[in-house]
């Protein structure tokens, strides 16, 4: 042994030292490139259970972000319907989940079997990267006639030819003005065009002796509960992106004309003075929302706002129509903004099989959906649910603009995007800088934002 | 002859290997956990850098795409870099000084010492969500008692939290506030400063700015030292009161990571922004890559400095 290492052998040492050290270095990068595959979650796509007859009894898990407890009394009342149609399948409801707790869950491979999201800004990116699991051929084994779902809401819960979400009930958006305060201000009814909105806004604004907000018109500040561009836009009818996805807040004139008629209305009540206004507001999911406690005359809202009014036991005369539209655009009154919750099956869901009977019991039968939307008080997203005779929602006076808006064809949504609809977020510290008047050349700096939003959405391909 | 060959020496060699083994033994866990918790996560991050990851589907190449993206396309990087180096550059002194000021004040209280010693302690038990909450209403500018009490005395507050000019400082009020830690720390290394230090300087004829000058600072110059280096690593890695008072402030149920205007939006928030909500992972590592080198350069830069002042200005 020590003969070999000495004499003629040491001249040949340094090759398997060399050997050696490529051995390790070979190891090294395997170990990680192994690890590296590692970064990415193997969940299992795998469908063992879709059989229509398969009864093994099985517990589902289901998170969905929805909290007050009405709201989950209302969830429980159709996962207990479900559960009698399907009594082998038990689902276990976690309420009160965020996108970002999805989002982690299916990174560490511990992911539900059915996921809901207000947001459905992030179905690009769960589309696109395989986070959320393609319903498509689910969809097309079960026959499941999609007509009965409107073209916008398709268009925001499918990414990329991938069907990764079906929709769970729809949000629009309306105008919801103070009778009281509209009787007090000499006002007869509800603005129709953007010009008398303003008008509006300025006569119900009421100052106290140190010149602050006693109460006002309307809170023309964007960023203020749902005074969101994303909801002001569709008065003027603009498009967030072209057709093969470019950002087009530059190209399209409607952004320009609405931040500037929403400027000017800042301007006129003075930003110190609205942002100080904006701080005394009120949580906007409480009793001291603004709207309800009488400090705000019209704001713009999703039509959940009735359920809370309601559940609030709100001491106020309201009513409510669709958005006005801009000046010279009346055909878009009628018209807004619709989004609303997506629900989908995680990639690593353990079962699936069962997972889809959850989905598709929840988003196209027609009790369900009207069970659910006049509990928590949303629009359903079936065509037969909207035309129910019992769907109560409809009769109500304060929700029947909503469904309308729904039911307009002018009305738009914000696309989806791969990067979790990051050309909103660009956009929403744009407006910042613009209302703040940071902004001297309006369309150099919508160009700019084009620019960016182009920038982020090439940055995941 | 059996015993005389158990005891009979092993030879070099295999002992010398026998003791790097048992070497290595006793280090195994610690350098397991090092290659576990640390290597790994760091060589995975550089790696998954020039990716683009989303930490779901299987990563690609893209060269050197996220740090070109991260020099010339974000759009609020710039606001990122700009309110992280405004905290570093304001916010950890003034917490330094403050800390170190209140420490001297509690280190020469005779009576009621432990009492003070406590009160300036306690905001540091608060839990950080908690106490941002807490803070963001105390200056709401519309309900908040601290702009109520200006207003008495004749001052119109500013908007504080909701105002992109005053909301660094506010956070800065809200770190000083809970600095308590660092004022312990201090203070332990002020009450180890000898007393006969202070009075040989008193008589050689040595006012009080030169006996912190030449006695007091010389001698906690390591704490000190520790303290800056702790709070700059802290301030460049600042994110829980931006998020939660950006957030709180706006009163908007949606997050509004850096309301008002971009600033409170720090470089670590852009990083969760870009790997947890736009599916940009690979982005996001050359962010967190970008971070490392930058807390290191400062820490190395400061150790040297440092080492230079103590060598130079130690009484011992």
């Amino acid at each position: 042994m020590s003969e070999s290492r000495g004499g003629p052998v040491t001249r040949t040492a340094p090759r398997p030292r060399r050997t050696a050290r490529r051995t390790v270095a070979a190891s090294l990068l395997a170990v990680t490139a192994l690890l590296a595959a590692a970064c990415t979650t193997g969940g299992a796509t795998s469908k063992a259970d879709t059989g229509a007859d398969d009864t093994t009894p099985v517990t589902l898990t289901f998170w969905h972000g929805l909290s007050s407890p009405h709201e989950i009394a209302s969830v429980n009342a159709v996962l207990a319907k479900f559960h009698k149609k399907y009594p082998y399948i038990t689902v276990k409801a976690v309420a009160a989940q965020t996108d970002d707790k999805v989002n982690q869950a299916i990174r560490g491979g511990t992911a539900p079997d059915v996921a809901s999201s207000f947001n459905a800004a992030n179905v690009g990116g769960w589309c696109s990267s395989g986070a959320f699991q393609d319903l498509t051929p689910d969809i097309e084994a079960d026959h499941v006639d999609m007509s009965q779902i409107p073209k916008a809401v398709q268009s925001y819960t499918a990414f990329g030819g991938k069907r990764c979400t079906m929709p769970w009930l729809a949000d629009t958006f309306g105008l919801y003005y103070n009778k009281k305060l509209f009787a007090q201000a000499g006002i007869t009814s509800p603005p129709k065009t953007m010009s008398e909105l303003a008008a509006d806004a300025k006569k119900l604004t009421t100052f106290n002796a140190d010149g602050s907000i006693r109460t006002a018109g309307f809170m023309p500040y964007l960023g203020a509960y749902e005074m969101l561009t994303e909801h002001l836009v569709p008065s003027w009818g603009g498009k967030w992106l072209t057709a093969d996805g470019q950002s087009n807040v530059g190209g399209d004139p409607a952004f320009a004309q609405a931040l500037t008629w929403q400027k000017s209305l800042v301007d006129w009540f003075g930003t110190k003075k609205l942002v100080t206004f904006k701080a005394g507001m009120g949580d906007e999911f409480s009793a001291q929302n603004a709207f309800e406690t009488g400090k705000l005359a019209m704001m713009v809202d999703g039509e959940w706002r009735n359920a809370f009014i309601k559940n609030d036991k709100a001491d106020i005369d309201y009513g409510t129509v669709a958005m006005p539209a801009a000046d010279g655009k009346s055909q878009l009154y009628g018209a807004g903004y619709v989004g609303g919750n997506v629900i989908g099956m995680p990639r690593g869901a353990e079962h699936p099989g069962a997972a889809w009977k959850l989905i598709k019991f929840l988003t196209t039968d027609t009790d369900a959906l009207t069970t659910l939307a006049d509990g928590i008080g949303n629009v359903p997203t079936t065509t037969a649910a909207l035309d129910s005779p019992s769907l109560s929602l409809a009769k109500d006076p304060h929700f029947a603009p909503f469904l309308e808006v729904f039911k307009n064809p002018l009305t738009t949504t914000t696309p989806a995007s791969g990067d979790g609809g990051a050309y909103l977020t660009n956009f929403g510290h744009f407006v910042e800088k613009w209302q703040s008047g940071g902004v001297p050349d309006l369309k150099a700096g919508l160009a700019a934002v084009d620019k960016q939003n182009n920038a982020a959405l090439k940055l995941g391909q | 002859m059996a015993t005389q060959l158990q005891l009979a020496p092993a030879p070099l060699r295999t002992r010398v290997r026998r003791n790097r083994l048992r070497v290595l033994l006793f280090l195994a866990p610690g350098l397991v956990g090092f290659a576990v918790f640390l290597v790994y996560p760091l060589v995975m991050t550089v790696w998954l850098s020039f990716t683009n990851s989303n930490m779901i589907s299987q990563a690609q190449f893209v060269g050197l795409r996220n740090y070109r993206y991260l020099l010339d396309g974000d759009p609020l990087i710039r606001h990122a870099i700009r309110n992280t180096a405004w905290l570093v550059v304001i916010m950890v002194p003034a917490q330094v000084l403050f800390a170190l000021g209140v420490a001297m004040v509690t280190a020469r209280l005779k009576a009621g010492a432990s009492v003070f010693r406590t009160l300036f302690y306690l905001p540091a038990l608060a839990p950080p969500v908690a106490a941002t909450v807490a803070f963001v209403c105390m200056f709401n500018p519309n309900s908040g008692p601290v702009n109520r009490i200006l207003g008495l005395l004749g001052i119109h507050g500013p908007l504080w939290f909701n105002s992109p000019d005053w909301s660094k400082p506010a956070l800065t009020l809200l770190a000083l506030w809970g600095s308590g830690t660092m004022m312990v720390i201090f203070l332990a290394a002020l009450l180890e400063v000898p007393a006969e230090l202070y009075e040989a300087a008193e008589l050689d004829g040595a006012g009080p700015w030169h006996r912190f000058r030449y006695v007091t600072l010389p001698t906690i110059s390591p704490v000190v030292l520790f303290a800056t280096v702790t709070g700059v690593i802290a301030g460049l890695q600042y994110f829980t009161q931006a998020m939660v008072a950006s957030q709180v402030a706006n009163g908007n149920i949606q997050p509004a990571p850096g309301y008002p205007d971009g600033s409170t939006l720090t470089f670590p928030q852009q990083l969760y922004i870009a790997g947890f909500n736009q599916f940009h992972a690979g982005y996001a590592c050359a962010l967190a890559v970008v971070l490392f080198v930058v807390a290191m350069a400062f820490t190395v830069v400061l150790l040297r400095r440092a080492s230079g002042f103590d060598i130079e200005e130690s009484p011992r």
